[in-house]
């Protein structure tokens, strides 16, 4: 075959334009998810929350959370009457009041309780997808971040296993995962989020205890519900900026 | 000229750094990931494999688009809120457990023997309505989860003591579990067989 200069001018170019087409493989699915349009939480309404544990076994079956480990637990705490009357007490033993519990992370529920006295409650901890997270902070190789969403995440494949974030996390969030050696916590079920399902945890709470929160969109009804309620964090004195938001949480709850 | 007389050197030593400084850029362009610092001091393309993650629970809007009949019934009673997959278990895809790592001797023997391929996803109901029919809970277990009585839980929750209250019977002897209410008689399990599938 012999093409002269004009074909070959016409030729290289074309040539070039499929080869880079090539080079890219096939065309990513177009998603209509903006990172920048949301700062994801979560609203976690203590009064709601019957201790069941269905949050705790959805969280393991839709991310494969090995047994003993938890992204998501719910602990019971026990206030006595003593302790609710006089909270600055320092005779009554911080051990054992409150009395806390989580038998296996809350999974299979709770103990039925008979003492009547004092006052009980749920709550249902997790990643607190802090704004400022001492976790982030401290890793050596930029394994785990913020994304630009808000939600605080491990690069799996670039993390390390060294384990600094899990001595960081001031909610003790994070743990080793047993077999990939790797650092593992709650994604906000961000392979959920991210194709608008709701978390696993929230779409299997039988009472809307949990609610995920876009405190980016202001059609959410997180704003109206935070004009109209008590809502605290975790732990505001370390400043880690935690956006699981607790409505009427007891001062107790450590 | 008589200022690099003796540099000789110096410039020997300056090559030797420029050297060394280009062997870190070619390494450096190799070794960091593509989409390193793309939005910050992380990998970029971490969002999107953590994002592919298989889900497990198919959401209720999509249990919805189907029993429509039942989110209707549901929503006229006290359940309304209480999504499909809280009860029912999820009823997406379940993917099979990864393959385990092989080690030397193993993967030595698996030159001859070839390995087992690895199971196909198990499909589940919302992949496979037609085929795949999920498990029908069980009442007695499943309501106790939440409806057995505890001083620990909220005073305004409706709360029994299993044992007293239906003296051992299933919750569905009475109770229709997406209307819970005694004024929706449990039509559809009254006309089956006393302990029958439920």
């Amino acid at each position: 075959m012999n093409l002269n200069r004009r074909q070959m001018l016409i030729l290289l170019p074309a040539a070039a334009i499929a080869w880079k087409a090539v080079l890219a493989g096939t065309p990513e699915e177009a998603s209509n998810y903006t990172m920048s349009d949301h700062w994801w939480g979560m609203l976690i309404d203590i009064p709601k929350c019957i201790g069941c544990g269905n949050c705790v076994r959805a969280c393991q079956t839709e991310n494969d959370v090995p047994d003993g480990n938890f992204r998501t637990w719910v602990e019971r705490y026990h206030v006595s009457d003593w302790k609710m009357e006089n909270p600055q007490d320092i005779m009554t033993n911080p051990l054992t009041d409150p009395e806390v519990i989580s038998p296996d992370g809350g999974k299979e529920g709770f103990p039925v309780a008979t003492d009547t006295s004092g006052r009980y409650f749920f709550v249902p901890k997790m990643c607190n997808h802090c704004a400022d997270s001492p976790c982030t902070q401290v890793c050596p190789v930029g394994a785990t971040f913020v994304a630009p969403d808000g939600v605080v995440l491990v690069d799996q494949k670039y993390c390390l296993g060294c384990a600094y974030c899990v001595q960081a996390c001031p909610y003790g969030c994070r743990y080793i995962h047993p077999e990939k050696r790797v650092a593992d916590k709650c994604t906000l079920c961000y392979h959920r989020i991210t194709k608008g399902l709701t978390t696993a945890c929230c779409e299997a709470c039988p009472t809307g205890a949990r609610q995920l929160v876009d405190l980016k969109n202001p059609k959410d009804p997180i704003h109206e519900f935070l004009k109209t309620h008590s809502v605290q964090v975790l732990k505001p004195q370390m400043a880690t900026g935690a956006k699981v938001l607790y409505n009427d949480l007891d001062g107790s709850v450590r | 000229m008589s200022v690099f007389k003796d540099a000789g050197h110096l410039f020997r030593f300056a090559g030797l750094f420029v050297l060394a400084f280009l062997i870190f850029l070619v390494v450096r362009h190799f070794v960091v990931p593509k989409s390193f610092g793309e939005y910050g001091h992380y990998r970029g393309a971490a969002m999107g494999d953590i994002a592919a993650h298989p889900a497990k629970f198919a959401g209720h809007e999509t249990c919805e688009g189907c029993h429509s009949d039942v989110a209707d019934k549901k929503a006229k009673g006290k359940h309304a809120h209480v999504n499909c997959e809280a009860c029912h278990g999820a009823q997406f895809q379940r993917l099979p457990a990864p393959a385990a790592k092989l080690n030397l001797y193993e993967r030595f023997v698996a030159l001859f023997v070839p390995p087992a391929p690895p199971d196909p996803p198990l499909l589940l109901h919302a992949e496979d309505p037609t085929s795949v029919k999920p498990v029908l809970p069980d009442t007695s277990v499943l309501c106790a989860r939440c409806h057995t009585a505890s001083a620990a839980k909220p005073k305004g929750f409706p709360q029994v003591v299993p044992a007293d209250h239906s003296n051992g019977m299933p919750c569905d002897t009475c109770h229709q579990p997406h209307n819970p209410g005694m004024d929706a008689p449990p039509a559809e399990t009254a006309a089956k067989a006393p302990g029958g599938a439920k």
